[in-house]
C-alpha cells in the first residue's frame, strides 16, 4: 500500500512512517499542504493521512478541495482538536475517518485497515508467501482452496510475521504489537495466538518456527 | 431560561388608560357645555316671548275718562301658546293693588324701572318662569293725581322647555358618546402602533436560534435606536466572549495533544529498540502515563465544551438508531483490537431532538467504557428501543460491572470505580454523559446486569 502522510511535526511523522514501513507499506511524507499537492500530482496513493493544522493552511481545505476534484483516495484525518469543539466535523467534509492525537499506533493501523476494506482494497493487497495468500484487509488466509477467516489478533500477528519473513521477533515485541499498553499482559499470552496461527497454517508449507531463547520467525519449508 | 425583572405595568395599558380617560373627560365636558348652552338658549327664547307678551298686555292698558281700562289682548296669550300646552298664569296689579288674574302670583322685583324682571320659581307645584314688567299710565282721576303704576306678571310652565332640553341633551349625549367611541378606537390604534415596533423587536430577538448572535437590524423608531444599539453592543460582547472561549478550548486541546502525540510515538519507537526488560517496563509505564494525561486533558476540555454547549443546545431532529449505528461502526476498529464484538440492534427510527455532537459524545463515552472494561473476546450488546415516551440506548457488557456504591459516585467528576486498576481513564466519561443527558431532559441509568455480571448503561432520551 502506498500512503501519503501530511504532517508538519517531523518526529511524529518519522515515527508513523517507520511503523508503516515496518508493516510493508510505502510512505511519502509531506510536511506542508503545498508539498502534499505536489506529491498528489505525481503519484497515486491508496490512503492519505492528513493533519489539520499545517504551517501553510488548514488541512480541512485540502480535504474539501480533494473531494471537490472527485479524488477517490480515502482520507484519515489526524486531529489534535477535540471532536466536541469542532462545529463542522471532518467527517462532514468528506474524511473517511479520523484519529485523535495522541493515538495508539495499533488503532491507527486498525482504522487504516477498516477504511481500506470499506473502499475495497482489492487483490493488490494480497501478500503471497510460499503456498499461502494472506489478505490483511479482508482478514483471510488462503491455503490452496481453503479460505480461513482470522480473528483480529491472529491477523495482526500474521501481518507482523509476513512483512519480514525469517526475521526473529521476540515475545516482548510481539506483545507490544498485539496488546495495548494499558493492559498488563504477560509474554506468555503471545503463545496462545502463535498456537492458533500454527493450527491455521497446518497443511501449508509455511510455519512459525520457535527460536529458543529469542522468539519466533516465519519460515517456509 | 432566564427571567426578566419584575414587570412595571404595561405600556399599552398605561397608554389606553391615559387616552381613554382623557377622551371620557372631554366627552363629558362636551356634553355639559352643549346641555348648558341649550338650556341657556331655551331660557332666553322663553324670556323673549314672555317679555313680548307682558309688554303687549301693558300696551293694551289705557286711561279712559280717568279710569284704567285693560283688555287682555288675545295676541298676548297666543304668542305664548306652544306645542306643549304649557299653562300660563297672570296677575295684573296697579300700584300694588291686585286687579285681576292669580292673586298669589307674586311680582318679580325689577332690576330697573324700564326693564322686565325674570325669575324661575315654583307656582302651584309647577316649575314656572315668571316675568314682571311695569308701565306708568298718565294721570287717572284728576289732573293732580299721580300716574298709575301698572304692573303685569306673567308665568309660564316650563314643560315644553324641559322636553326640548331633554331632546338636546340626548343629542349631546349621543355626540359625546360618539366622540368617546371615536377616541377609543384612535387610542387603540395609537397604542398598537406605539407598541408594534417593540413587539417586532421582541419577536426578532426571541425567534433567534441559540447560535444566532448577529446584530439586530430590524427597523425601529428613533426613540428605540439607543436601546437597539445597546442591545447590539451587548450581543457583540457576548459573541466575542463565546468565540474566545470556544477558540480557547480548541486551541488548548491542540496545544496539549500535539506534543503528547509526539512523545507517545517516540516512546513506542523506543520500545521497539530497547531489549532489557526493566527498560521496556519503564517505557511502557511512560506510554501509559501519556495516555492517562492526554485522556484527562481531552476529557477535561470536552467537559468544558459540553458544559459550555449544554446552555445553548443546537438541537436538530436525530434518529437515535442511526446515531448509535454510526458511532458503533466508527468504534468497531478499536473494539476489534481487543477482539470485542459490538452487536448493535436498533428498532425502527427512534426520533429525538438533540444536539448531534453532544449526543454522540455521551454515547461515545459510555461505549468507550464498555470497550475498555469488557473482557477480551467478549461481546458488547447495544440496543436502541422505544420505551413508551422514551428513546433508550442500552449497552450491556460482561466486564466487572459497577461497584455497589458506584451508581451515583461515578457520575461525579474524577471518580472512578475501585475495580478498574490498570485501565486508563480520566473519571470524567460518565460525568460528561450524565451532563449531556440532563441537558437533553433525559437520564443516565447505571446498573449491573441482573443475569450474571457486567454493566448495563442506559441513556434515556425523551422522544421527539
Amino acid at each position: 500500500m502506498r500512503y501519503l502522510l501530511v504532517e508538519d511535526n517531523e518526529s511524529l511523522a518519522q515515527a508513523v512512517s517507520d511503523r508503516l514501513s515496518l508493516a510493508g507499506h510505502v510512505v511519502d511524507h509531506a510536511p506542508t499542504l503545498e508539498q502534499a499537492r505536489h506529491f498528489m500530482a505525481i503519484a497515486g496513493y491508496d490512503l492519505i493521512l492528513l493533519d489539520i493544522m499545517l504551517p501553510d493552511g488548514d488541512g480541512r481545505n485540502f480535504l474539501e478541495a480533494h473531494r471537490k476534484q472527485a479524488g477517490a483516495t480515502p482520507v484519515i484525518v489526524l486531529t489534535a482538536r477535540s471532536e466536541v469543539s469542532d462545529r463542522v466535523g471532518v467527517l462532514d467534509l468528506g474524511a473517511d475517518d479520523y484519529v485523535t492525537k495522541p493515538f495508539d499506533f495499533a488503532e491507527l493501523e486498525a482504522r487504516c485497515r477498516a477504511v481500506l476494506r470499506r473502499r475495497g482494497g482489492g487483490a493488490r493487497n494480497q501478500r503471497v508467501l510460499g503456498d499461502i495468500a494472506f489478505d490483511p484487509l479482508a482478514g483471510t488466509l488462503q491455503i490452496a482452496d481453503r479460505v480461513i477467516h482470522l480473528r483480529n489478533r491472529e491477523l495482526r500477528l500474521l501481518e507482523v510475521f509476513i512483512a519480514a519473513p525469517n526475521q526473529i521477533f521476540s515475545k516482548a515485541k510481539l506483545v507490544d504489537r498485539l496488546f495495548s499498553y494499558d493492559a498488563d499482559v504477560s509474554e506468555n499470552a503471545i503463545e496462545v495466538y502463535v498456537a492458533r496461527l500454527r493450527r491455521h497454517l497446518a497443511g501449508s508449507h509455511v510455519r512459525i518456527v520457535t527460536v529458543r531463547g529469542l522468539g519466533y520467525r516465519l519460515g517456509t519449508q | 431560561m432566564t427571567r426578566a425583572g419584575p414587570g412595571t405595568g404595561s405600556i399599552r395599558g398605561r397608554l389606553m388608560v391615559l387616552l381613554l380617560g382623557g377622551s371620557a373627560i372631554l366627552a363629558l365636558a362636551l356634553f355639559w357645555v352643549v346641555q348648558g348652552f341649550a338650556r341657556q338658549l331655551a331660557e332666553e327664547s322663553q324670556d323673549n316671548i314672555l317679555s313680548a307678551s307682558v309688554t303687549s298686555i301693558l300696551d293694551a292698558a289705557r286711561i279712559e275718562n280717568g279710569a284704567l281700562v285693560l283688555d287682555l289682548p288675545y295676541s298676548a296669550f297666543s304668542m305664548l301658546a306652544n306645542l306643549h300646552d304649557d299653562a300660563v298664569y297672570y296677575a295684573i296689579r296697579a300700584d300694588d293693588t291686585f286687579l285681576t288674574g292669580y292673586d298669589d302670583l307674586a311680582a318679580v322685583p325689577l332690576p330697573r324701572a324700564d326693564m322686565p324682571g325674570f325669575a324661575t320659581r315654583s307656582f302651584l307645584d309647577q316649575d314656572v318662569r315668571v316675568v314682571t314688567a311695569e308701565r306708568a299710565l298718565g294721570p287717572g282721576g284728576g289732573q293732580d293725581s299721580a300716574p298709575i303704576r301698572l304692573s303685569a306678571t306673567l308665568a309660564q310652565t316650563r314643560s315644553g322647555q324641559e322636553i326640548t332640553l331633554t331632546r338636546i341633551s340626548r343629542a349631546a349625549a349621543a355626540v359625546g358618546l360618539g366622540v368617546f367611541a371615536g377616541a377609543a378606537v384612535l387610542a387603540l390604534a395609537a397604542s398598537r402602533s406605539a407598541i408594534a415596533p417593540l413587539e417586532r423587536l421582541t419577536l426578532s430577538v426571541t425567534r433567534r436560534g441559540p447560535q444566532d448572535l448577529r446584530p439586530v437590524t430590524a427597523p425601529v423608531p428613533l426613540e428605540m435606536v439607543p436601546l437597539v444599539a445597546a442591545l447590539n453592543r451587548f450581543i457583540g460582547r457576548l459573541r466575542g466572549s463565546l468565540a474566545r472561549s470556544e477558540d480557547f478550548i480548541a486551541e488548548a486541546a491542540h496545544r496539549v495533544r500535539t506534543p503528547l502525540a509526539t512523545v507517545r510515538m517516540q516512546a513506542e519507537v523506543t520500545l521497539q529498540r530497547v531489549e532489557r526488560e526493566e527498560n521496556r517496563k519503564s517505557v511502557r509505564e511512560m506510554i501509559r502515563a501519556i495516555d492517562e494525561s492526554s485522556r484527562a486533558a481531552g476529557q477535561l476540555l470536552d467537559h468544558a465544551m459540553v458544559t459550555f454547549r449544554a446552555d445553548q443546545l443546537e438541537e436538530t431532529d436525530l434518529d437515535l438508531g442511526a446515531v448509535t449505528r454510526d458511532l458503533t461502526d466508527r468504534l468497531r476498529p478499536t473494539a476489534d483490537l481487543r477482539d470485542i464484538a459490538l452487536q448493535a440492534r436498533a428498532d425502527d427510527p427512534v426520533p429525538i431532538r438533540g444536539d448531534a455532537i453532544l449526543v454522540q459524545n455521551a454515547l461515545r463515552n459510555v461505549l468507550d467504557n464498555a470497550i475498555k472494561y469488557a473482557p477480551e473476546g467478549s461481546a458488547v450488546r447495544i440496543t436502541v428501543t422505544r420505551q413508551g415516551e422514551e428513546g433508550v440506548v442500552m449497552l450491556r457488557d460482561t466486564g466487572p460491572g459497577f461497584p455497589p456504591d458506584g451508581m451515583t459516585r461515578l457520575r461525579r467528576r474524577f471518580q472512578r470505580g475501585a475495580n478498574v486498576d490498570g485501565i486508563v481513564g480520566s473519571g470524567l466519561g460518565l460525568t460528561i454523559a450524565d451532563e449531556v443527558m440532563r441537558a437533553h431532559g433525559g437520564t443516565l441509568d447505571l446498573r449491573n446486569n441482573p443475569d450474571g455480571g457486567g454493566a448495563c448503561v442506559s441513556l434515556r432520551f425523551p422522544m421527539a
